[in-house]
């Protein structure tokens, strides 16, 4: 089954309350998908700077930061949960081959904006120990997963990130991601897991360098990808959606003068300002939707 | 009587309209708050008239027999599915499977509806205002389709029994579905049906009939692509 939920800000002043807003979003989707649950926010652009957003499975902060610290010279380091989001000048490049060293360290998503949390159990808790009612920033998407292609593991859950201020959710399976994900290898495209919907990122991104635009892609996408879905992908402008064709995965679209919101189900976003006099409307099969800057 | 869903249980407000002390006059009811709850109004069996004051989720009015719903909202996927009699009256639009195997009652959208409208209906009468998406009227058995506007891809893909009356354009016909000519019969069930859902009966000129050709009925070897 699978939750999914985005939410992209028009008016500057609710960007301190984007984290309040998703809060709510993923906590009705619970029930969609109670495994896992992940969400990726967009913040305002830190300038020649990245933020990586890294899952750690040592509770040791202060250690590996000193550790870090010897490779990287201007490191800042922020832990939530266990979750860092590691600040630094160093070059995407650079940085996932010092990674490479730290086993105990794996690489969610990196970006001049975004930062990426994902854990496994139920979504309401996972959201608790993020404290993402906190979270302040532009546009933000979510995912709550009921696992089927691959293991419940933090590998397993949305978003995914394959590129730069990218990321990916996706509810429904594809069916043929074993081949695109070998193609995609060859073409330099890193996927780490087993599952289907780090092969769909992987294409976005793949696509995104070839200097394609978002729609463009998610628009190739509908011939390339088998399968059954309903995505939502961001990246450092926007969020955009798209459906198969056969539409089977819901989404509700819901806009306003000062936000869109996208869910899995209406429920997800009755508890959003102003929510009785938006347009809502349900994306069309095989229609790229997008918003953004 | 009013029943806010921000206050009671969703299990509460559908037991207190699933359990009508007949004797009693209650016979009209409000449901507040509804947030896209799924299920609202499900299962009710009494003649009352229960207004829901919003957008619901899932399956709203399912399995309805005899009572008048009224959603002042959009409905989730599969409003009114398997109703049995009754009425339900959507305000909004409504999401896909909108009437899905339903045996008998009337559904009026006054917006659009999604994909599958009326899957598998086996007796239901729906008159959307608005638009359907792709694939509506797979499958139907029984009962009367009535679509103000457009219809998506593979409009009446392998029905039987069903009626389509259709105004706008059909992206494209299902496998054996066919136009058929309005006979005098057909133009007094839409007449009655458009009289239903309050659209001016001087309309009928205007809509076209669809049902099936029959050729999927018995095996054919000719039409082994089809099935």
């Amino acid at each position: 089954m699978c939750g999914i939920v985005g939410i992209y800000l028009k008016n500057k002043k609710y960007n301190s309350q984007l984290g309040k807003f998703l809060t709510g979003m993923m906590n009705s989707m619970a029930t969609r998908g109670p495994d896992s649950a992940g969400f990726a926010i967009y913040s305002s652009e830190k300038k020649k700077k990245y933020k990586y957003s890294v899952c750690s499975n040592t509770d040791q902060v202060k250690e590996i930061s000193k550790k870090l610290s010897r490779h990287i010279k201007d490191i800042k380091v922020k832990s939530i949960s266990d979750h860092l989001i590691i600040e630094t000048a160093m070059k995407p490049k650079k940085f996932i081959e010092i990674l490479k060293n730290h086993e105990e360290l794996s690489l969610v998503g990196y970006g001049s904006c975004i930062e990426i949390f994902k854990q496994v159990g139920n979504p309401k808790d996972v959201v608790k120990n993020f404290s993402l009612e906190k979270f302040s920033g532009s546009h933000a998407i979510g995912h709550t997963r009921m696992a089927t292609e691959s293991a419940i593991t933090t590998d397993g859950s949305h978003p995914y990130s394959t590129g730069e201020d990218e990321c990916l959710v996706h509810n429904g399976s594809l069916s043929n991601h074993n081949n695109l994900r070998r193609s995609l290898q060859k073409k330099g495209i890193e996927i780490k897991s087993m599952n289907d919907t780090e092969v769909a990122a992987g294409y976005i991104s793949n696509g995104l360098s070839d200097k394609k635009s978002l729609k463009e892609t998610l628009l190739d996408g509908l011939k390339d990808l088998d399968g059954f879905y309903t995505f939502i992908s961001g990246t450092k402008n926007g969020m955009a959606i798209v459906r198969d064709e056969i539409a089977c995965k819901p989404a509700v679209v819901a806009e306003t003068k000062d936000y869109v919101a996208i869910a899995s189900e209406f429920q997800a976003m009755a508890h959003l300002p102003n929510i009785n006099s938006a347009k809502i409307f349900e994306p069309e099969p095989g229609k790229v939707y997008s918003w953004g800057k | 009587m009013n029943l806010n869903l921000k206050k009671e249980s969703l299990r509460k407000v559908n037991e207190t309209l699933q359990s009508i002390d007949r004797k009693s006059n209650k016979k009209i009811f409000k449901i507040s708050n509804p947030d896209g709850n799924h299920a609202i109004c499900a299962g009710l069996k009494d003649e009352i008239e229960v207004t829901i004051d919003g957008h619901t989720g899932y399956y709203c009015a399912g399995m309805n027999m005899n009572a008048n719903i009224i959603v002042n909202g959009n409905v989730g996927t599969g409003v009114a599915e398997n109703m049995m009699s009754g009425t339900v009256h959507v305000k909004g639009n409504a999401s896909q499977s909108a009437g899905a195997t339903a045996h008998g009652g009337t559904l009026i959208i006054d917006g659009d509806t999604s994909s599958r409208c009326g899957i598998s209906m086996k007796g239901i009468d729906i008159i959307v205002k608005g638009s359907v998406g792709h694939m509506s009227a797979f499958m139907a058995q029984s009962g009367n389709l009535v679509i103000c506007g457009d219809a998506g891809d593979a409009l009446g893909d392998s029905i039987y029994e069903a009626n389509i009356f259709i105004k706008g354009k059909v992206k494209s016909l299902g496998a054996d579905c066919e136009e058929k000519k309005m006979n005098k019969k057909d133009q007094n069930i839409l007449r009655s049906l458009l009289k239903k859902a309050s659209i001016n009966e001087s309309e009928i000129k205007n809509f076209k009939m669809y049902g099936s050709a029959r050729k999927l009925y018995n095996f054919n070897i000719d039409n082994v692509s089809e099935y």
